[in-house]
């Protein structure tokens, strides 16, 4: 694999410009992403309405793939039943770690690439780590951090 | 320099190897340095011929590594100019160095209110121990400012001073940044107050002369992987008088005189500190470093590191968008930017796959990223083996990162 696979178009352009990338006073659940080994930090911001994420939107600084995946996460998720944006959860963090087929993803294919680069699995994981913080919280704001994976609801 | 440069490198057999199928560039020295030959066969000779326990045995074996340990304590204390070589603790590095001290001192003569002044740029080894000894004891943590350079402000050090202050913590060389402190002009000040400085030699025994009492300091830690020696040990230098009234730091087998259920009695320096079974081979092979380091020619190493900040400086500067964080007019032989296409994560992986080692991140300096404004840094520093032409793949790869990203 080489760098053009890892650093696809896709991921340079939601790196450079994210999407979703803004406050969202209206959240009605939150949650603070961290990866304490490079200083990443995502702010995940959700409103869930009657079942439904009705808005996803991030903040926070990082590499290109750790905001890229945010970025990316937050178009797949948006208009999702919260049980679906769950399974995608999942399937992300298998596609991501499994060396065999597993579901496609749609456009979230790209970042599968960085399996092959150990180092930066977190990265990409980061964010997704915050969607499940957030959702499984029963307080509207949690914390994740890469290196422990669990949810610590805000006092 | 050449052929010296070639011979040197030759002691180092880890650098000769492709990564990704690229040659090794190994610019991350500040995190940890390779071993030369001659430490590699000190230890290895060691567990071949000699191992035994230490302060022991009435066996030869346990006297030849008991005289090989005490005789490496003689060499690192020459190395800083100890008066004495029980001023020399063996530690399992520079952070367990810390930790005595602000347990053992610190947890001693630390009352509330008291202030300990650190360094806005310190590591969190030297900051986290003060933390948790700070809330034993009701002391209070200061910070002392740095200049946009990341020079000490001396000014803002001068006026924080008062018969409050108890300690002043400050790293003789930034590991992040590359800034080597003005120590002599810190004891000064902080003596005047009568204040003790603990000085976080880190990166110290690889890049800068130590003299501790040339210096002045009163407590010095030392990290034996950062100085050619292996990993998993250190050393704390402490004047004498002060180890002397310090209470032990942890209890065990060597650091006592009698053991009673009543009653025990500790031992005399340095064995007063180091319980257990020590890194014996660990010890040896740091003393080896320091005599390999102390047969180098001084002189033209320096020049020679010097020649490659500069020469990195230069070039990192000649690329638009680029920025270096840390710009002291004395520096160790580390650069560390930013850039304004990649983030320094995305750079480290770029750089791998050009065979280019770097550190990318915070460089455990949390609060001095936070001071500059930026979540890390890249970061290359350069030991006595690296070349001019390291530094030329450096540049490449930064030039192959910003192709992709701008």
């Amino acid at each position: 694999m080489n760098l053009n696979e890892l650093y696809q178009e896709v991921i340079l352009d939601h790196g450079r410009k994210p999407r979703n990338f803004r406050l969202l006073p209206m959240a009605t659940h939150t949650a603070e992403g961290h990866n304490p080994l490079c200083g990443d930090q995502i702010h995940l911001m959700l409103s869930v309405r009657n079942g439904t994420i009705e808005e996803a939107t991030f903040d926070g600084c990082g590499c290109a793939i750790s905001t890229a995946s945010a970025s990316l996460m937050t178009e797949a998720i948006k208009g999702q039943k919260v049980e679906d944006a769950e399974v995608l959860f999942r399937q992300f963090q298998e596609a991501i770690v499994a060396n065999g087929d597993t579901e496609p993803l749609g456009v979230l294919e790209c970042l599968i690439g960085v399996k092959e680069y150990p180092t930066r699995v977190k990265c990409a994981t980061l964010a997704w780590h915050a969607l499940r913080a957030a959702l499984e919280s029963e307080e509207k704001s949690a914390t994740i951090s890469t290196e422990t994976g669990e949810v610590i609801p805000h006092a | 320099m050449t052929a010296l440069l070639d011979a040197l490198r030759d002691q180092f057999p880890v650098l000769d190897q492709t990564v990704h199928g690229k040659r090794l560039v190994y610019l991350d020295n500040a995190a940890t340095v390779q071993r030369p030959l001659p430490v590699l066969h000190a230890m290895d000779t060691f567990y071949r011929e000699s191992n035994a326990n230490v302060h022991r045995g009435v066996h030869l074996l346990s006297q030849r590594a008991t005289d090989q340990f005490e005789a490496a304590r003689v060499t690192i204390s020459r190395f800083i100019n100890a008066r004495f070589s029980h001023e020399i603790i063996f530690t399992k590095g520079c952070t367990e160095a810390i930790n005595l001290v602000a347990h053992s001192w610190g947890g001693a003569n630390l009352r509330p209110g008291d202030e300990v002044l650190l360094s806005h740029g310190e590591h969190h080894a030297n900051i986290v121990p003060w933390q948790l000894i700070a809330e034993r004891t009701g002391a209070v943590i200061r910070p002392i400012p740095l200049h946009d350079s990341g020079e000490l402000d001396l000014e803002a050090l001068r006026a924080m001073l008062s018969d409050r202050v108890k300690l002043v913590g400050v790293k003789h060389v930034c590991n992040a940044l590359g800034t080597i402190h003005p120590i002599e002009e810190i004891v000064r000040m902080a003596k005047s107050v009568g204040a003790l400085v603990l000085v976080d030699g880190a990166q110290s025994l690889a890049n800068v002369d130590v003299d501790v009492q040339a210096l002045g300091v009163d407590f010095y830690s030392m990290s034996g992987h950062k100085a050619y020696g292996p990993m998993g040990v250190g050393a704390l230098y402490g004047r004498e008088e002060l180890l002397n009234a310090m209470p032990p730091y942890q209890g065990g087998g060597d650091m006592i005189r009698t053991v009673s259920f009543e009653k025990t009695t500790f031992n005399d320096l340095p064995n007063k500190f180091e319980p257990g079974t020590p890194n014996v081979a660990g010890v040896i092979g740091l003393a080896a470093a320091l005599d390999w380091v102390a047969g180098l020619d001084s002189a033209s190493i320096k020049a020679h590191k010097q020649s490659l900040l500069d020469h990195a400086t230069e070039e990192l500067n000649r690329i638009e968008g680029v920025k270096i964080i840390g710009t002291a007019a004395q520096k160790a032989p580390v650069v560390s930017f930013v850039t304004d296409f990649a983030h320094p994560h995305d750079l480290g992986t770029i750089f791998d796959q050009h065979g280019v080692a770097i550190r990318a991140g915070h460089h455990c300096c949390m609060p001095l990223m936070k001071r500059f404004g930026v979540p890390g840094t890249a970061r290359a520093s350069f030991a006595v083996y690296n070349t001019n032409q390291d530094i030329i793949v450096l540049i490449e790869a930064l030039r192959a990162a910003r192709e992709i990203f701008a």
